[in-house]
């Protein structure tokens, strides 16, 4: 199977390899727009600012090939948030392909939610195998909240959407990379689709 | 439910973990990647490595052994020790460290902390504080703990809060090593007055310590080291104490 990961010097990338890597799978990480039309699965991690993410997109010219992706298409973290329409961090437009908008938590809690939480409502072949309420990982300060697409939900303190799923697109907000058994099952189910 | 977090601190030097009790005393507890791995095993929450090696030739090893962690580890981790620059964070966070620790040099130059932020991101960006209740109250001190500097506590976490700080790991070095608990009071004032989250450190000695910096200081996470390392206080059996006190915790 041919995986590629997304690089964008979005950050933490190498993870994302090495979990692949833990299940047996060497993906290959990319900004080549060939590469990636071509490949079986294409994962798109993100960490950072959605602003000058988007400004890298556009430079590499991967702003016009990710939308016309029809491979399974996983987005991480601030790669889930940047297939939204808009993003309240730094009024930044992003690449349009989830109708939703991604907004800034209003809350009396810690921001950036950090650590882990459970996921809920889960209702997608990408979390066969999970319990209800199994832990995962969150390092965020901007939320999808929760529509017609959420596939797993987790509340801080009000419910958001933990993953979406829109068409071929797959949309995590936590690091499935860094979510122990739970997350390299999520990741197995993704390859296995 | 957020649970709380419980992190083994891995003091890294040459290669090797050590653990320098009171800040002197290093003993030698094993290899990193294997002990990280099995403290993953057994349920930590997150790692920190904090590299205390001060040659050139030092640093490398431990931006290899960086690669080595990410490798082989399926959770979080957060690596810290005389990072002062752009390029040393780069490096750290492209060999696959989710988060790097800022400390002397964030003293040195507050402006870094902004910068950092920015660049990479405030979730990857911890400030860690070094402070010691001296006779004008809870100060900070740099350079592993060996200067005083002229910021009071409170002040220079909400500084850092300000600067695009994701979190600061705060560490009492009055109590450090001394396993009688952490520094409530200082650890309490700090998660209470800053937006972000809170990693309490140094005074672990039990169980119920940890429960009580989780309910009377509300911090968002503890770290440990030695009681760790060596067993005194198994991670499986502290977090299924902490759940029967009710505290949200991952099991």
């Amino acid at each position: 199977m041919n995986v590629v990961i997304i690089d964008y010097k979005g950050g933490n990338v190498q993870s994302v390899r090495f979990a692949l890597e833990r299940l047996g799978v060497h993906a290959t990480l990319t900004s080549d727009k060939e590469l990636i039309q071509k490949a079986d699965k294409v994962i798109f991690p993100g960490e950072g600012e959605a602003n000058s993410a988007m400004r890298q997109l556009k430079a590499d010219g991967l702003d016009q090939v990710i939308p016309t992706l029809k491979q399974p298409f996983m987005g991480i973290c601030l790669g889930m948030q940047l297939l939204c329409r808009h993003s309240e961090e730094n009024d930044t437009p992003m690449l349009n392909i989830i109708p939703l908008d991604v907004k800034r938590f209003q809350t009396d809690l810690k921001v950036p939610h950090m650590g882990w939480n459970n996921i809920y409502n889960l209702n997608n072949p990408v979390m066969q195998g999970l319990n209800e309420k199994d832990y995962v990982y969150f390092v965020h300060s901007y939320f999808v909240p929760v529509s017609e697409y959420t596939i797993a939900t987790a509340d801080y303190p009000e419910p958001f959407s933990a993953a979406v799923q829109y068409k071929n697109f797959y949309a995590m907000q936590f690091h499935t990379e860094k979510s122990s058994t739970t997350g390299t099952k999520i990741l197995k189910n993704f390859l296995d689709l | 439910m957020l649970t709380k977090r419980i992190i083994p601190c891995l003091d890294i030097k040459n290669g090797r973990t050590v653990k320098g009790v009171m800040f002197e005393n290093i003993r030698d507890a094993g290899d990193p990647v294997a002990l990280g791995a099995e403290y993953a095993k057994q349920g930590a929450d997150e790692l920190v490595f904090l590299d205390i090696t001060a040659t050139n030739e030092g640093r490398k090893t431990f931006a290899s052994l960086v690669r080595d962690i990410a490798r082989h580890i399926d959770i979080p981790f957060t690596v810290g020790g005389g990072i002062s620059t752009i390029p040393d964070v780069e490096l750290l966070l492209h060999e696959g460290a989710d988060k790097v620790s800022v400390n002397s040099s964030a003293l040195k130059y507050p402006s870094l902390v902004e910068e950092l932020a920015k660049r990479f991101g405030s979730q990857c960006i911890t400030v860690a504080i070094d402070t010691k209740l001296t006779q004008q109250g809870w100060k900070v001190f740099s350079r592993a703990g060996t200067v005083e500097t002229e910021w009071d506590t409170l002040s220079w976490a909400k500084e850092v809060a300000n600067l695009g700080a994701g979190e600061i790991l705060l560490t009492s070095m009055s109590n450090d090593g001394t396993k009688s608990g952490f520094a409530l009071d200082i650890t309490g004032d700090v998660s209470r007055q800053v937006s972000i989250p809170v990693i309490a450190s140094g005074g672990a000695g039990t169980k119920e310590h940890f429960s009580e910096v989780f309910v009377k200081a509300n911090a968002d996470a503890a770290l440990a080291a030695s009681i760790f390392h060596f067993g005194e206080v198994p991670i499986p059996e502290l977090k299924d104490y902490l759940a029967s006190q009710h505290l949200p915790i991952r099991l």
